[in-house]
């Protein structure tokens, strides 16, 4: 059984598509993060999901049931708010309970329930005050909490932490991440900033145009993009994608990139699919953070290159280096000096790259 | 190389800036003055008139101190001089006003409410040209619907009666009292909605529950405005009632306009005070909130 399956699911708004035969599975205690850039239809989809926009085809399945026509509140589901959406006239007591008031739940549940979620997210004493009478954080606990009183299958995050400082983000971070730990409910979380999906979730989404480009453990997506785009949106800086030519000769694959004059060798890829590799154009990825100042495994690649750029960014600097014209970032530590305009050498970790089609942009 | 200015310089020129100021402030307090004055003057003979007797009216001058406090006039606009035929005084009709404009507001601010929750928080295919259309109201001028709306009317049975003035107030204060609540429920974040609808109120919990508890300055705005607007209206009362069921604007002209021998100017100035005390009450009591209310629309957080 599933906790929530969605099935070819598309969703228009007039003529625009803004979900394209979505399909999804989540099973019971996981945390997924959907994760793409503004306007990929992220946010649409969770609110599909909670049952508050409608579909134009495909179907919704909450615990094996197609929940596709049924109302948000009988669909067994909670939501946390972007802007919090705390009842600005009730008090933090109201605002919990207003749901459970709403479903006729008796007033000994009521309060039970009341007592131990407040309790839980430390909030029993702001039960008298009014939303604007508490901090950013404490009206996201709060909301937090009025979704934990439902006791709900599935939890719904829509941005959550984007309305909070830098230092309060990272702190409510850790606590989502702790509540999750704790209660092992299943999460759908929406957001756009990669850290967030990276640390919470048990499997991330990525989206675009409305089509879900990897659907995968964060490691998986981290170290396999499936495509240039998942490539690129995951890691910061994002992954060098330098554009080349394959050349396969006697079993053994190499890549030149383009105007280069050195072979990079391509012994221990993992291949989807072997055939035709001889001069296909393509991109080969590596991450700045693949790239080393010093050897530091047998198969390194070493290459000399100039430097041409140093952004200093306390813990660490970045390095941007000139690869036969094509612009080469690698992530050192602050503490290394590398002199600019120089040739330096550099070492490649090739257990860590990524090919590309450079036509069909997927993972060869 | 720029030469340094010696602190002498700069001493000179502290003083100059100082006289500057202080010449301009006593500028500004006069321009406000003179203005406050300008907008004072007619409330103060009215006032000043409306106190005295006629004798006084006769020998004095526009601006002359009255000789005591003498309510007389005030008394006769109020309650008439006791008289049968043609005696017109306000009592009647004062109340006849109030009989209009409570519901008449009430009515047209509720479903502005209710309109403007719809267009903003239910939004629907063709939402933004129904709203276009509301705001058209806005500016159809009054006389060009006197004959459609008579004829209404007379369909309806209630021409020349006060239920007759709360429908035509309450169906023309709807694309103003809709424009005001749209404009205050776009800023409020629809997120607010989708929340509860997951908490599972719906339609009309949604509006009383927690749109309406947090509407108060909007709802101000709106009564303050629809108030002014229904208590002065002088056309439709004027076109579509006459005799008992009048309201006081059609009444004070009567009697104004109808006195036949000496025109009583005491009696004129008090009745038209009375007609417009009402809307100054409103605008004293609410003032502070149609300010805040037409300025700030956001609910915080």
């Amino acid at each position: 059984m599933k906790t929530l399956k969605i099935e070819e699911l598309s969703k228009n708004f007039g003529t625009t598509e803004v979900l394209k035969k979505i399909n999804l599975e989540i099973d019971e205690g996981n945390f997924l993060v959907l994760l793409g850039p503004s306007g990929c239809g992220k946010s649409t989809l969770l609110n599909i999901i909670a049952g508050l926009e409608t579909i134009n085809e495909g179907n919704v399945y909450i615990d094996d049931y197609n929940v596709s026509k049924v109302e948000p509140k009988d669909r067994n589901i909670a939501m946390v708010f972007q802007s919090y959406a705390l009842y600005p006239s009730m008090n933090v007591k109201e605002n919990m309970v207003f749901g459970l008031k709403q479903a006729k739940t008796s007033k000994e549940k009521i309060e039970e329930q009341l007592t131990k979620v407040s309790s839980f997210l430390q909030v029993d004493e702001l039960l008298n005050r009014k939303p604007s009478q508490l901090s950013g954080g404490q009206r996201q606990r709060v909301a937090i909490g009025r979704a934990l009183v439902r006791e709900p299958r599935i939890f719904l995050f829509d941005e959550p932490l984007s309305n909070l400082d830098a230092k309060l983000r990272v702190e409510m971070r850790r606590e989502i991440k702790k509540l999750h730990q704790k209660l092992k409910t299943t999460v759908v979380y929406v957001t756009h900033d990669q850290t967030e999906a990276m640390s919470l979730g048990t499997k991330i989404a990525i989206m675009n145009h409305g089509v879900i480009q990897q659907n995968e453990s964060p490691e998986i997506i981290y170290n396999k993009p499936s495509n240039t785009f998942v490539a690129d949106f995951i890691g910061s800086p994002s992954m060098n994608l330098i554009k080349g030519k394959l050349n396969e000769s006697s079993d053994k694959i190499s890549f030149t990139a383009e105007g280069a004059n050195f072979d990079i060798p391509i012994n221990s890829y993992d291949f989807n699919n072997t055939s035709e590799l001889n001069n296909k154009e393509v991109y080969f990825g590596i991450r700045p953070e693949h790239i080393y100042f010093k050897k530091s495994n047998e198969g390194d690649f070493e290459v000399n290159l100039r430097a041409d750029l140093s952004e200093y960014i306390g813990h660490e600097q970045i390095m941007t280096f000139d690869l036969a014209n094509q612009e080469l970032l690698a992530k050192f530590p602050s503490t290394i000096k590398i002199e600019l305009n120089k040739e330096t050498k550099l070492y490649f970790d090739l257990t860590q790259v990524s090919l590309f089609d450079s036509i069909t942009q997927e993972r060869l | 190389m720029q030469a340094k200015t010696s602190s002498s310089n700069y001493k000179q020129l502290e003083q100059k800036s100082k006289y500057t100021n202080i010449f301009l402030r006593w500028f500004l307090y006069f321009v406000l003055i003179l203005f406050a004055s300008y907008f004072i003057f007619p409330l103060y003979v009215m006032v000043v008139t409306s106190l005295k007797t006629m004798e006084e009216i006769r020998q004095g001058t526009l601006l002359t101190w009255p000789s005591g406090l003498n309510f007389d006039a005030w008394a006769v606009a109020w309650g008439g001089r006791g008289y049968g035929a043609g005696d017109t005084f306000l009592k009647p009709y004062f109340w006849n006003s109030l009989k209009m404009v409570i519901p008449a507001v009430f009515f047209s601010t509720f479903i502005g409410a209710m309109t403007g929750y719809v267009l903003t928080k239910w939004r629907f295919k063709g939402d933004s040209w129904v709203f276009l259309f509301l705001l058209f109201g806005c500016f159809i001028p009054f006389q060009a619907i006197l004959l459609p709306m008579a004829r209404t009317l007379g369909a309806l049975g209630i021409s020349n009666s006060i239920i007759g003035l709360v429908l035509v107030h309450t169906v023309y204060g709807i694309p103003f009292t809709t424009l005001f609540f749209r404009n205050y429920y776009v800023s409020i974040p629809t997120e607010l909605v989708k929340a509860a609808r997951i908490d599972g109120a719906g339609f009309f919990k949604i509006f009383f529950k927690i749109l309406l508890p947090i509407s108060a300055p909007i709802i101000v705005v709106t009564v303050i405005w629809q108030f002014t607007q229904i208590w002065n209206d002088f056309l439709f009362g004027s076109t579509f009632s006459f005799g008992k069921a009048a309201p006081i604007q059609v009444a004070l002209n009567n009697m104004v306009l109808s006195s036949t021998s000496v025109k009583e100017y005491n009696v004129d100035m008090a009745s038209a005070i009375i007609a417009g005390i009402p809307t100054l009450i409103v605008y004293v009591l609410a003032g502070k909130y149609f300010i805040r209310g037409l300025t700030s629309g956001a609910v915080k957080g």
